[in-house]
């Protein structure tokens, strides 16, 4: 039986013109997520700093922020903006038009050595 | 309203598309303010990548972060990475905060919201006045300036080059009167430094037109991208304090549920995020 056939369903009507059901899952161990969340990113962040600073190589520095940058977003977006706990169809209509942006670095960042290299070239 | 909130579906049949109730379970204002948030993502997504492209164009002459931005609050010595640190530092507990307000929301406990919001707000603020400081930083510049030349090349001070003098570059003696090329190369052969001066003239600090720190596009983005999401921010705070005015007054509580502190919630942490990125493309790579 599906859900959405639930008569004793816990949430609240939105009170405004359409009136809304919402349905709404309290977990009392919300805050110990939060707090768990909140140290990662502070250390995630605490860590970048202090490799910056490191004489490991520029292109691996970048590789290493560029991931941990992700991770970070990561961490916001599952469990701050709690996408982790919404319907899997809401997360894939709010993450899969990205694939466009990652066409876009890709795109855009081809053209711009390009034209790097010709300057080099022909200045 | 909420004293009978269990779902009274009888218009609905049994598929999660066939009407009456959300399909993705939440409400239809968190809905667009999840898509309103896509869009604002897409905007700066193609801000960040601009960046990214006018920085692989001229990437031998883009300035280094970590010479422009080494300012802390009454500390003299070049630090560079700290203050943005803390910045950040900020906005990620101003993040946290409104999620515990969000939280609290959900136990219907209207104290603890105007709290936790009063807090965010004070983050928010001190976040915007940290920008405000990293710019007028940014454009007043070093006490010394640099120099270009007609033909809009930037010469540098060694002074304000530390990350030059950084052992690992071996350019542990870079004499006073040296120059540093746009492509962060020292010239200290005397004849070409005259040369250079002779046909420079100085300038201070960083604006839309020139910039001390080397290729004035980086200024330009610096202005653009970080304006923009400092406007985001404070955009951010005035709602926030919209929300929380009506907290103080019982909208709330009497309303039933706390859902707006949910969907500012959303857009807050949506600033929060793009900082994370702003954070790691202008200062750390």
């Amino acid at each position: 039986m599906s859900e959405y056939h639930n008569h004793e369903m816990h949430g609240y009507y939105t009170g405004d013109i359409h009136n809304q059901f919402v349905p709404e899952h309290y977990d009392p161990k919300n805050r110990s997520v939060i707090w768990k969340t909140f140290w990662i990113l502070l250390f995630i962040t605490i860590g970048e700093v202090a490799i910056a600073f490191t004489s490991l190589s520029k292109e691996l520095l970048m590789v290493i922020f560029i991931v941990l940058t992700i991770v970070k977003a990561y961490f916001i977006v599952a469990f701050f903006m709690h996408l982790k706990h919404e319907k899997l169809s809401l997360a894939y209509c709010i993450l899969l038009p990205f694939i466009l942006i990652v066409y876009l670095i890709a795109m855009s960042l081809t053209e711009a050595n390009y034209l790097n290299v010709w300057d080099l070239i022909f200045k | 309203m909420a004293a009978e909130a269990t779902l009274n579906n009888e218009n609905s049949n049994s598929k999660p598309w066939g009407g009456g109730v959300s399909p993705f379970g939440i409400s239809w204002g968190k809905m667009m303010m999840w898509f309103f948030l896509v869009s604002d993502a897409f905007t700066f997504s193609s801000l960040i990548i601009a960046y990214g492209a006018f920085r692989h164009r001229h990437t031998q002459v883009w300035p280094i972060a970590n010479d422009v931005f080494t300012h802390f609050p009454f500390v003299h010595e070049h630090l560079p990475l700290a203050y943005v640190g803390l910045m950040t530092f900020i906005l990620i507990m101003s993040s946290v905060t409104m999620v515990l307000a969000v939280d609290a929301g959900h136990r219907r406990d209207n104290r603890s919201v105007a709290i936790w919001m009063g807090l965010t707000i004070i983050g928010g603020f001190m976040f915007v006045g940290s920008q405000a400081w990293e710019w007028y930083n940014f454009i007043t510049g070093t006490p010394k300036g640099a120099l270009i030349t007609n033909m809009g090349e930037v010469y540098r001070f060694p002074e304000n080059a530390p990350s030059l003098h950084s052992g690992a570059h071996g350019h542990a003696a870079i004499p006073d009167w040296a120059l540093i090329s746009p492509d962060h190369k020292v010239i200290s052969d005397k004849a070409e430094v005259e040369r250079i001066k002779s046909i420079s003239k100085p300038i201070k600090g960083a604006n839309l037109v020139n910039n001390e720190y080397g290729h004035p596009l980086f200024a330009d983005f610096f202005f653009f991208i970080t304006g923009f999401h400092g406007f985001h921010v404070f955009s951010g705070v005035v709602i926030n304090l919209i929300i929380f005015f009506n907290v103080l007054s019982g909208v709330y509580s009497r309303r039933g549920h706390y859902e707006h502190i949910e969907k500012t919630g959303l857009y807050w942490h949506f600033v929060d995020l793009v900082w994370v990125f702003v954070f790691t493309f202008f200062y750390l790579v």
